[in-house]
């Protein structure tokens, strides 16, 4: 007697109290940070709205409030238009639809916008590439990467998935029979569309609108790269990095750029509310699909050609910056060269292992605290245990920024002994801020790879003599680690290439990874190739990883079947 | 000589209660289990009789009350110190190891040495005839195979007491009945205390010693299986062992002794010393039924009653007839030329004494 705990329970206990300290040291107490300083007056440290005031006064914050909002709405607009045509295809017509939408839906996806920026300027700048032909055959030009309008751009390229992704399966979910039994009750064309379809696709749509619209409100490299400083990200990123960490209105943006991503997530939870697409696609269908004429079938081609050259000239205009020489003011590079690889790996190949050291030990602890979430949330019954979820997932409201300035604020301060540095300014921060941002990713990989597990399996165990720790390390973890390397291997993609926490967080050189080496050689002309080079190596990384998962999770169905076997009887 | 060396240790449950939230899903269970003795929980789906099985091996809610196991108190042991072996419904081997790995597995918990562990796993493979198996995933085998498998990974580890839930359920009928006599001939051999749940009375009454009734949380009767066939304790016990018929009423005092009247007045003349609120139980095969015309025999309980269906199944013919507003199934055994009874006719059932029962209502 004595313990709180029933027996076995002090183990998840004391690994659940270590994930909370981490939780609330790294996520909850930087945050609030950010918030108090935002409503505190900077003289006299007193609760005060006088810092959001001055910041609306302010013409050059109005100015990036405005353009931060514009420029995210517009990035949706422009995304749902290269997003509708390809939805509407696929799911209404035979038209090799389902291979077409899973590729378009990943490419843009493996690459961050603000490593193609740079590319797209040169392909679709005002003497980049597109507009120098255009000139030359037609005489006349178009603004794309004009001021905002590059950012926009640049943005719904890369973001436009999110509503394809999304809307296909709102789509493909809609039951046949639905339709057929309209059509049967005298419902036809735009009545069809308006009375079943509209409604039935438009939370998707609704969802994948809302992601769009704030990772491009919430992003900071794209615009940094782009040279468009009058956003709120950029806005607070210079103010923290200029002015320095006292300044007021870097949290003021901080606190607008958080109340806007819990807005989103909202409005995108309140769309897909009881709406499963994944479980809910294999009894649909989807509408009728018709066959095309022959001239449909061209215009069709011709939109989603048009669509793909667009979704793949950051790709092919980062190749051809890696390996052109000069690329000034001429539709391509003046003549090819490896110099710049050459380049990196010999000047800047710290970037390369810091990135390596970096998204491997966030991957690492991603997986660890996630599985020890998963564990503890769904297999003991710990008071509070669903705090530690909530916990995690709130990260995904926390833009990149904002935790770099929370750390700042935080941990300028507090020494760490062994490295005889400020924790803020420590590598090891930035490791922590990769761990927390991509943290609610690994969780939900870890989540669904335990509720594959039967409880009877641990039971076994345990009745076979196993204590519940050796259960874990012997039973639980073995079959969750399909699930568990899919984690650590997204969680380690899409670490790699991070910049925003980033930017704020490197304190030397020395200590920076990929992304941030990619933004430093991209400030010069000089540098562009090398940058250029860099970027390239990102996206095998990313690419390689977004693969490798696919295939766990794909080899993981098999096996995974065997378990289900066994568990059938559970509940009998 | 077998490899297996268990000591057999008896179970006491006492004023056992479980609940899942305000659940209240055991209630106040009191049992007795003999050391090496075949113990069956019989029940219907949702009695208790898991909840029951997995309290013992430490699952589940902490109960109120107490579980002792060889005379040791288990009641706040977690499962992996009990030393009860239990085997899963579904099996619960494991996917990502081999059988000889599942197998090996609690006496590697156990932290033998690996020569020992070899010896044994190949030893109990080998009593459950799957020794050339052992390299095999377990989804490699088939249901029977896993079966034994799942008891031979509990075997290894000679627990104390053996459990049983449901194991032949995932089974094929023919397999079902060569494995449940397997079952009891290696307990048997091994002397060990098992308790074995099934919703099925024929598993219970052809496997165990003495088997437990549940409903709805709480023990009924506990008992030889043939002892509570005759003697149910109550309605339950009565209608869930097979088929009985009955028929509500009162028994009464009348001048030439106790009569039950039934609820819509069909009398019945009785040997009993109850008197009050009562059920008339008996079994279809023990009734004989004669023409209405025939001479009465003062010994036996008379019932009146019509024909109203007729089954001939065989070796019997099962005749269903109206006594008031009940129906009380008759199986009379069936001989070539022996008068067959047609729908309408009146007739007399006739029971000895002693298979009468009268329960409670
Ligand atoms: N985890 C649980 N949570 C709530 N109720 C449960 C749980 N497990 C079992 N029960 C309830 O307890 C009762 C007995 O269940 P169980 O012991 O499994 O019955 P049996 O094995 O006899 O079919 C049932 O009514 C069931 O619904
Ligand atoms: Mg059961």
């Amino acid at each position: 007697m004595g313990s709180v705990f029933a027996p076995g329970q002090r183990g998840p206990a004391l690994a659940g109290g270590l994930i909370a300290l981490f939780l609330l040291l790294f996520l909850l107490v930087p945050m609030a940070q950010v918030v108090v300083v935002a409503f505190q007056d900077p003289n006299t440290g007193a609760p005060t709205l006088i810092n959001f005031v001055d910041f609306f006064k302010t013409s050059l914050f109005q100015e990036s409030f405005i353009n931060s909002f514009y420029v995210a709405a517009m990035s949706v607009v422009l995304s749902s238009l290269f997003a509708l045509p390809l939805a509407y295809f696929t799911t209404r017509f035979n038209f090799g639809g389902a291979l077409l939408i899973q590729t378009l839906g990943i490419i843009p996806l493996i690459m961050p916008p603000f490593v193609g920026a740079v590319a797209m300027a040169l392909l679709f700048g005002a003497n980049g590439s597109v507009n120098l032909l255009l000139d030359e055959w037609f005489g006349f030009t178009i603004p794309f990467m004009e001021g905002l309008n590059g950012v926009i751009f640049v943005e719904s390229i890369h973001y436009f998935p999110f509503i394809l992704i999304n809307l296909s399966a709102a789509l493909n979910n809609i039951d046949r029979a639905m339709e057929e039994s309209a059509q049967n009750l005298g419902a036809s064309g735009t009545r069809l569309f308006r009375r079943i379809v509209f409604p039935l696709a438009m939370p998707g749509y609704v969802a994948g609108a809302a992601l769009v619209f704030i990772k491009v409100f919430d992003d900071l490299g794209t615009p940094l790269l782009l040279n468009i400083n009058n956003m709120l990200a950029p806005q607070a990123y210079l103010r923290i990095t200029s002015i320095g960490i006292s300044d007021p209105m870097g949290y003021v943006i901080s606190v607008i750029l958080v109340a806007f991503s819990l807005l989103s997530l909202w409005v995108s939870l309140l769309a897909l509310r009881g709406k499963d697409y994944a479980t809910l696609q294999k009894g649909g269908g989807g509408l009728m699909r018709r066959d095309l004429r022959n001239w449909e079938k061209i215009g069709c081609y011709a939109v989603v050609i048009l669509i793909l050259l667009l979704v793949l000239s950051p790709h092919l205009g980062l190749l051809l910056l890696s390996f052109g020489t000069i690329w000034s003011f001429s539709v391509l590079p003046d003549a090819y060269t490896i110099d710049h690889y050459v380049t990196v790996f010999s000047e800047a190949s710290g970037y390369i292992t810091n990135t390596l050291l970096y998204a491997g030990l966030a991957a690492l602890f991603d997986v660890i605290i996630g599985t020890g979430i998963a564990y503890i949330v769904w297999r003991t019954g710990l008071p509070g245990r669903k705090w530690l979820d909530y916990g995690a997932t709130a990260a995904l409201a926390v833009p990149g920024v904002v935790i770099g300035i929370g750390y700042l604020r935080t941990y300028h301060g507090i020494n760490v002994p062994i490295a005889d540095q400020p924790l803020a300014s420590w590598w090891v921060i930035i490791v922590v801020a990769l761990t927390i941002r991509r943290l609610p990713y690994a969780l939900r990989a870890c989540v669904a790879a335990l509720q594959q597990v039967s409880v009877m399996l641990e039971e076994a165990a345990e009745n076979l003599g196993a204590t519940k720790g050796r259960t874990v390390w012997r039973i639980v973890v073995p079959l969750m680690s399909g699930g568990i390397l899919a984690g650590f291997v997204t969680s380690f993609a899409t670490a790699s290439v991070e910049l925003s926490a980033t930017l704020m967080l490197v304190a030397v050189d020395s200590d920076a990874p990929l992304a941030y080496g990619i933004y430093e050689f991209m400030q010069s002309a000089a540098g562009r190739g090398p940058g250029a080079a860099l970027g390239v190596i990102g996206v095998v990384f990313v690419g390689l990883g977004t693969y490798i998962s696919h295939r766990i999770i794909e080899r993981g169905r098999v096996t995974l079947e065997s378990t289900a076997i066994v568990a059938e009887g559970a509940a009998a | 000589m077998t490899s297996i060396n268990t000591t057999a240790a008896g179970v006491e449950i006492e004023d056992l209660d479980v609940s899942f939230g305000d659940t209240h899903v055991l209630k106040g269970a009191n049992l007795s289990i003999e050391p090496g003795e075949f113990f069956a929980f019989l029940g219907p789906s949702g009695s208790g009789k898991s909840t029951l099985l997995r309290a013992i091996a430490g699952f589940g809610p902490t109960p109120s009350g107490r579980i002792l196991i060889g005379g040791e108190e288990v009641a706040h042991l977690p499962p992996w110190k009990r030393n009860v072996g239990m085997v899963f419904q579904s099996y619960a081997l494991w996917p990502h190891m081999t059988v000889r790995r599942n197998v090996a597995f609690g006496l590697e918990e156990r932290k033998l040495p690996s020569r020992e562990i070899a010896t044994r796993v190949d030893a109990v493979l080998e009593m459950v005839g799957l020794l050339d198996l052992a390299e095999r995933r377990p989804a490699q085998l088939s249901g029977g195979q896993q079966q034994r498998i799942a008891l031979a990974r509990t075997l290894v580890v000679e627990p104390r007491v053996l459990l049983l839930d449901e194991p032949l359920s995932n089974l094929d009928a023919n397999l079902r009945i060569q494995m449940r006599r397997e079952l009891r001939e290696l307990q048997q051999k091994l002397r060990l205390t098992t308790i074995f749940v099934t919703h099925d009375q024929e598993e219970a009454n052809t496997t165990s010693d003495r088997m437990a009734v549940l409903n709805d949380g709480v023990i009924q009767q506990v008992g030889a299986p043939m002892e509570l066939y005759d003697n149910p304790a109550n309605l339950f016990v009565a209608t869930f062992l097979g088929t009985a018929n009955v028929l509500k009423g009162l028994v009464e005092d009348t001048d030439d002794g106790a009569q039950f009247n039934s609820v819509d007045g069909v009398p019945i003349p009785l040997h009993t010393k109850e008197r009050g609120p009562r059920s008339l139980v008996f079994r279809p095969q023990n009734v004989a039924i004669a023409p209405a015309n025939a001479p009465v025999d003062s010994d036996r309980v008379r019932i009146a009653g019509t024909v109203c269906h007729m089954e001939f199944l065989g070796s019997i013919i099962r005749y269903g007839v109206s006594v008031g507003a009940d129906t009380a199934l008759v199986d009379d055994q069936h001989r070539r030329g022996a008068p067959v009874f047609a729908i309408g006719d009146e007739v007399n059932l006739f029971l000895q004494k002693d298979q009468v029962t009268t329960l409670k209502n």
